[in-house]
């Protein structure tokens, strides 16, 4: 099995590649062929993803099955991947939250149909985002990194709602402007750091060689690229657009992947090689942080789109994950990671559930729902269990990425203003208080009271099979992270030490 | 062996491609001027390689090869285009298509 | 069973999971599943008892490492064997008693604890601490849970949705297990929060009708406020601890001083926020009386005998913290006490003017909320405990016993469908009379013992006014469960057809807890050496140097008579009808202060109105409005604004430099430069195609001239 560990990683990349390949030739009519072969690739993706979970050790805190191939040798970019626990639970996320995505979709195609052409699209997103959890060069990094971007763009600008376009043109140049300033400071790291684009021979080497200043501009562009993707108060109003607008499956992986990619690179990338830049920013990281949990929370609350309400949710829950890292912590940041896999679970699941709403109703507006409890009873308790998981009740995966990020605000790294994370941990609170508010009013608009005369005569069908089949395996993790978060944590614990250590946390 | 008459028939395709494409009206016979000029480049190839490549050295032949390639798939874009003119025209006269006017 | 007590709340947990899958294919909707679960740990929790009972005493505890300053009378009456004498200068000392020995045993609390998680190297552990608080608290919790399920089995038979409400039941109960035996406070915080979940569920449990699901709103949002006490006070005490969410290592921190001053201030002040929401002390109340739209059994077990009181729990649980923050040792003033006292009296006024008798019950449990905290404010810790314990079994009678009297005329209405309701109603009658007279505190039924403990305790601690308050409070209490006894059971029945006594189900359960709250007073009384006193006192206690106080006659002389004079002039004013008619009507003030009470201190105002609907309509309407108009426009300018550059560039210097070219070149007239464009532009390929050419080949003939 040797060989295969060096190939399961690029397996697990360029499969989906390989998938949507082979649907290009088989003609659009076959619609059940191509079903079924983005579902085979899906799983047998998912399967890789599984030996990774069985091979992994978990001991170790560096990168395990790790690739180096020489590439595009003229500006030493290289082929060089690798996972450690940061980026196996969302590489495996990734994986998973694909595969539910393709089982949802089976009878959910939305207008103007074509499968064919959306489920390629999907596959393509899915080497983008697993490719992007295993590059371990900046270049490498930065192709995955857009190559994401343009599936989205299509399944926007295509499946979307009815200001699709502009959602989408929105999504895609707020985007490519980060990366763009991403990839200048890519190459300020290439040109000061050591002329490598390799992260772990720039983790080494570039805090020695970069004077003070000018890693605080570099990591500025870092930041400027992660933070629109995650996406952080101000650079955030792409997201409730390109939420509304996009099909529900796009919601779903914008949600629970897309997102991730940011804060993901702020963890790789942009702390560990730029640690002392990293302290001096900190503080207003964590500043726009709370901004984000109280601003996406009263966005919410005055929203009446449901879909909307859960994308500026996603501000909030992403201001928690935020705060995590800004506190430099082996505490904040392991509450961080968890807190975008279980943000990737629940945001995904309230996505998804959204998206059958519409399915029956073709509306979100809340204020004509009401009583789904009574026409769609097991839909309604569903949406109840991910509102509850979403405001953070201990006990199901949304706690484990609040509770210790606000923890771990009271005490932040060596070097770091306390009070002022002291300050951030209460407003953080208090964020809690107004998560549950938007959830539960919206609970309470859709699912309690009585059902509205305009819907009486309307036979509105409960959970069909697909949805049975996607949602009960999320439903579960959500269970099962939250009893024993042990299974997460003791994935990524030992690697998030090895992170701070530079902080001596 | 004299390199001339190689190149010689090289600017001899060549200068009747051209011809072809910028003055026939005709889409297809501007196709067909395409294929002619890729060819002469070929000859062209073929020749120098020859005459400064030792005996065993192929990467002119390689670099031909390619340029058949690509030919190929240039030939079926561009009659797939024409193709779709006709269709729209009921006619291949290049002069009649002036959609890129500014 | 103290090794394994994990297994109580396991079983009501696996006995939820059950009712919700498989409960509605029962023939009796899962009510079965739930009954027989929460008897199996009525059963086990009464075994645990027994077995703490029969421990060995083995823990040496070393009292009063304590600074005193309380006054030499106090401690000279009341300290016992091993008490701690004041210090003038303040000087902590270690007293050796009076028989000799330095330290008094105790039992030692049980453990058992397993790894959860590791973050940062950190073995976070969840496990279970269980000494006499803990026990006496599964054991209250298992009785009264037990007695709802078997009450709610008549009492919602017919109910839309029987299963889910057996199930919410069952997790709540589990929620209530896991809180008090947590060994951590992150396992707490699991409970508290389960139990907040079902609170919601049951509150809502007819969520048709939207003011059942706005009490249930109201209730999770309130209790979820106090709630950023609870994970900002968590989170100072695991830092402050040394990095540990163990409650004993906590309080054991706090009393030793190990923990910095400010640090265990900010954390007792922001825990009380905690108790203030869950316990529904004032001004954070509100939600409780509200919450009695959920179904009368869940009021009486969540709302008056087990949630409510997990922030008196909490307060108890971490009393070092709290001791020491507050520095309720030195007797006079603090806050914990202000809280409790301001409650325990605006709460007792409410309760004279409600119409609904669940309404009174559940001002009442507000007022007797507020005894509880008080008490632990004035460092009667046992007497709180105490009296949380009494306090759940005769509030929980009252309202089963509500319940069942609802059930007889399907209202909740004293004024309106109430009154006689003796002749009909005997059995309910009978329970409810005990009921009343030991929340009022008559001899010898429990409240009284329980009562007595607390104002005993707050005068010998130092804290007279706040004996005062709570002579007052039962002063109210008596009165108001006089008006209450009164316009329910006597006088003329105003309501509409028969009201007929209850089944089995029902008055079984009523019957059961009228004996206890007979009975259980006597658990902690004179009469029987303070004996449960002895077994709840744990380590924290004992090094506090927390006074145990004898009873003492003259004290409870004192309360009982002003219990008896409110009375007597209930009795007085309700029964024989010499309540002066029209006071509203002829006096200003009078109707003013009605008003202020019916409106119940505009307080409900001041939350629902101006905070959540600031919130919710300006805050966040403006928040919104700043982002798309602000933010977002910013982005659109952005847009627009490279859009019209754009433009510009292309209008100016794109067509002006091109034309500027063409023209500086010669090729053409300037003033037929768009004219020459049509010449160029043809749009036909081949056209371009030459020129392209005709350039190459003037490029070329220039190489070969020029090179």
């Amino acid at each position: 099995m040797d060989g295969f560990k060096d190939w399961a990683l690029s397996l697990g990349v360029f499969l989906p590649l390989v998938g949507a390949a082979v649907m290009m030739v088989v003609p659009r009519a076959e619609e059940q062929l191509h079903k079924l072969i983005a579902l085979v690739t899906s799983l047998a993706t998912m399967a890789v993803g599984v030996y990774l979970l069985v091979d992994f050790d978990y001991g170790e805190s560096g990168l395990q099955f790790t690739v180096n191939h020489g590439w595009i040798d003229v500006i030493n970019a290289r082929y060089e991947i690798g996972i450690d626990g940061i980026s196996l639970p969302l590489l495996v996320l990734s994986m998973f939250i694909v595969v539910l995505t393709i089982i949802y979709s089976w009878n959910h195609f939305p207008e103007p149909h074509n499968p064919k052409a959306f489920l390629i699209l999907i596959l393509i997103l899915e080497t983008g985002m697993n490719g992007t959890f295993v590059a371990q060069d900046l270049i490498l990094f930065f192709v995955f990194f857009e190559v994401v971007l343009l599936p989205m763009y299509f399944m926007i600008g295509v499946w979307g709602g009815e200001q699709r376009l502009y959602a989408a043109i929105k999504f895609f140049l707020f985007t490519l402007f980060g990366s763009a300033l991403m990839i200048l400071s890519f190459l300020a790291l290439y040109f000061k750091g050591g002329q490598s684009f390799s992260i772990p021979e720039l983790i080494q080497v570039a805090q020695a060689n970069i004077d003070e200043t000018t890693a605080l501009w570099i990591f500025a562009g870092l930041f400027m690229g992660f933070a629109i993707k995650v996406p952080m108060f101000p650079f955030h109003t792409w997201l409730p657009d390109a939420h509304t607008q996009a099909p529900t499956q796009g919601s779903v992986i914008l949600a629970a992947i897309l997102l991730k990619l940011g804060t993901y690179g702020f963890v790789r990338i942009a702390i560990p090689i730029l640690p002392e830049a990293a302290k001096d920013w900190a503080p207003w990281i964590g500043l726009l942080a709370v901004i984000g949990i109280i601003y996406g929370a009263l966005g919410c609350l005055a929203q009446t789109d449901m879909k909307r309400l859960i994308a500026f949710s996603s501000v909030a829950h992403m201001g928690f994950v935020m705060l995590g890292i800004a506190t430099l912590t082996d505490f904040g940041i392991n509450a961080a990671i968890f807190g975008m896999v279980a943000h990737g679970l629940i945001t995904g699941m309230l996505f998804f559930i959204a998206g059958s709403v519409k399915d029956r109703f073709h509306t979100l507006d809340m204020a004509r729902f009401g009583g789904l409890l009574l026409q769609a009873p097991r839909m309604g308790w569903v949406l109840g269990f991910c509102a509850m998981a979403s405001l953070g009740l201990p006990g199901l995966a949304g706690f484990w990425g609040e509770f210790p990020a606000i923890l771990s605000a009271y005490s932040p790294a060596d070097g770091l203003p306390v009070e002022t994370f002291r300050t951030y941990m209460v407003v953080a609170a208090v964020g809690t208080v107004l998560a549950a508010g938007y959830l539960l009013w919206m609970l309470q608009r859709v699912a309690f009271g009585t059902v509205k005369d305009e819907w009486k005569d309307h036979d509105i069908p409960d959970m069909r099979w697909p949805e049975y089949v996607a949602w009960t395996p999320m439903l579960i993790l959500i269970v099962v992270l939250g009893i024993l978060p042990n299974l997460l944590f003791g994935i990524m614990d030992e690697s998030v030490k090895a992170t701070v250590a530079v902080f001596g946390g | 062996m004299l390199i001339n008459q190689f190149l010689l028939l090289g600017a001899v395709l060549f200068c009747i491609g051209v011809y072809g494409v910028l003055a026939r009206r005709n889409g297809v016979l501007v196709l067909m001027s395409i294929e002619l000029i890729l060819n002469s480049v070929n000859i062209n190839l073929i020749a120098f390689g020859h005459l400064w490549g030792s005996e065993s050295a192929v990467n002119a032949q390689v670099f031909a090869l390619f340029i058949i390639a690509v030919a190929a798939a240039e030939v079926g874009v561009g009659l797939a285009i024409i193709l779709l003119i006709y269709r729209n025209r009921t006619s291949v006269a290049f002069d009649e298509v002036d959609m890129m006017k500014g | 069973m103290l090794e394994n007590a994990f297994v109580i709340p396991a079983i009501t947990f696996v006995s939820f999971w059950l009712i919700l899958f498989f409960g509605k294919r029962l023939p009796k909707g899962g009510s079965e599943i739930g009954v027989f679960a929460v008897g199996a740990t009525l059963v086990l929790s009464l075994f645990a008892g027994y077995q703490w009972v029969d421990r060995d005493k083995t823990l040496a505890v070393e009292h009063g490492t304590e600074e005193v300053h309380a006054e030499d009378e106090t401690e000279h009456a009341t300290a016992p064997a091993g008490g701690t004498v004041p210090s003038l200068d303040g000087e902590p000392i270690v007293l050796i008693a009076e028989d000799g020995h330095d330290a008094e045993k105790i039992r030692e609390p049980v453990r058992k604890e397993w790894s959860w998680f590791k973050v940062g190297g950190h073995d976070i552990k969840v496990g279970t601490h269980i000494d006499g608080f803990a026990v006496l608290m599964l054991i209250t919790v298992a009785i009264i849970s037990f007695l709802v399920h078997v009450f709610s089995t008549n009492y919602l038979h017919d109910d839309r949705r029987y299963t889910h409400y057996f199930a919410a039941l069952s997790l709540f109960t589990t929620g209530m297990y896991v809180l008090v035996t947590a060994s951590s406070t992150l396992g707490a915080l699991f409970g508290w929060e389960l139990m907040g979940l079902c609170s919601f569920m049951l509150i809502g449990h007819w969520w048709e009708e939207q003011p059942n699901s706005d009490a249930a709103l109201k209730a999770f949002f309130t209790t979820r406020t106090g709630d950023i006490g609870l994970l900002v006070g968590i989170s100072i005490l695991f830092f402050a601890a040394d990095r540990t969410f163990d409650i004993a290592a906590i309080n054991e921190a706090a009393l030793h001083g190990d923990i910095g001053r400010t640090a265990l201030v900010a954390a007792a002040a922001a825990l009380l926020c905690a108790v203030i929401g869950k316990s529904a002390q004032f001004p954070l109340h509100t939600w409780l009386p509200d919450a009695m739209a959920g179904p009368t059994p869940v009021s009486a077990l969540i709302h008056a005998a087990t949630m409510v009181v997990a922030g008196v729990y909490l307060l108890g649980r971490l009393y070092g913290v709290f001791w020491e923050g507050f520095d309720i040792g030195a007797g006079g003033f603090n806050v914990v006490a202000l809280v409790g006292a301001v409650t325990l009296i605006i709460a007792a006024a409410l309760a004279f003017v409600q119409h609904d008798i669940k309404k009174v019950l559940a001002y009442s449990t507000v007022s007797q909320l507020g005894y509880m905290v008080m008490a632990l404010g004035v460092g009667a810790w046992t007497a709180a405990i105490f009296h949380l314990f009494t306090h759940a079994m005769f509030k929980g009678l009252l309202f089963l016993a509500s319940g069942s009297v609802s059930h007889a005329v399907h209202s909740f209405d004293m004024k309106k469908d109430m009154g006689g309701l003796r002749k009909h109603m005997p059995i309910t009658h009978a329970t409810f009379m005990v009921g009343s007279l030991a929340l009022a505190g008559v001899f010898p039924l429990a409240g009284f013992w329980s009562k007595d403990e607390i104002l005993l305790g707050a005068r010998l601690n130092g804290y007279e006014a706040f004996m005062v308050v709570g002579l007052v409070g039962a002063f109210m209490t008596a009165a108001y469960m006089a008006r209450c006894v009164w316009l329910t059971f006597y006088g003329e029945y105003r309501g509409h057809g028969h009201p007929h006594e209850s089944p089995l189900a029902i008055t079984g359960p009523l019957v059961t807890l009228a004996v206890l709250s007979v009975g259980v007073g006597f658990l902690n009384s004179p009469l029987t050496d303070m004996w449960l006193g002895g077994l709840i006192d744990n380590e924290t206690v004992l090094t506090a140097g927390i006074a145990h106080h004898d009873f003492s006659v003259p004290d409870a002389l004192v309360s009982t008579a002003v219990v008896l004079l409110a009375l007597g002039l209930g009795y007085l004013l309700f029964f024989r009808d010499r309540l002066p008619k029209g006071v509203t009507e002829r006096s200003k003030p009078a109707l003013a202060g009605y008003t202020f009470l019916v409106n119940k201190y505009y307080l409900d105002h001041l939350w629902t109105g101006v905070v959540v609907g600031s919130i919710k309509g300006p805050i966040a309407r403006g928040a919104y409005w700043l982002n798309q108009n602000v933010i977002d426009g910013v982005v659109n300018a952005a847009g627009i604004a490279s859009r019209r550059s754009g433009e510009w560039v292309y209008k100016w210097i794109d067509q002006g430099a091109i034309d500027g070219t063409v023209n500086g070149l010669g090729l053409g007239a300037s003033e037929t430069g768009g004219s020459l464009r049509q010449v160029i532009q043809t749009g036909r390929v081949q056209w371009y195609g030459s020129i392209l050419f005709g350039a190459v080949a003037l490029l070329a003939l220039a190489l070969v001239i020029f090179v």
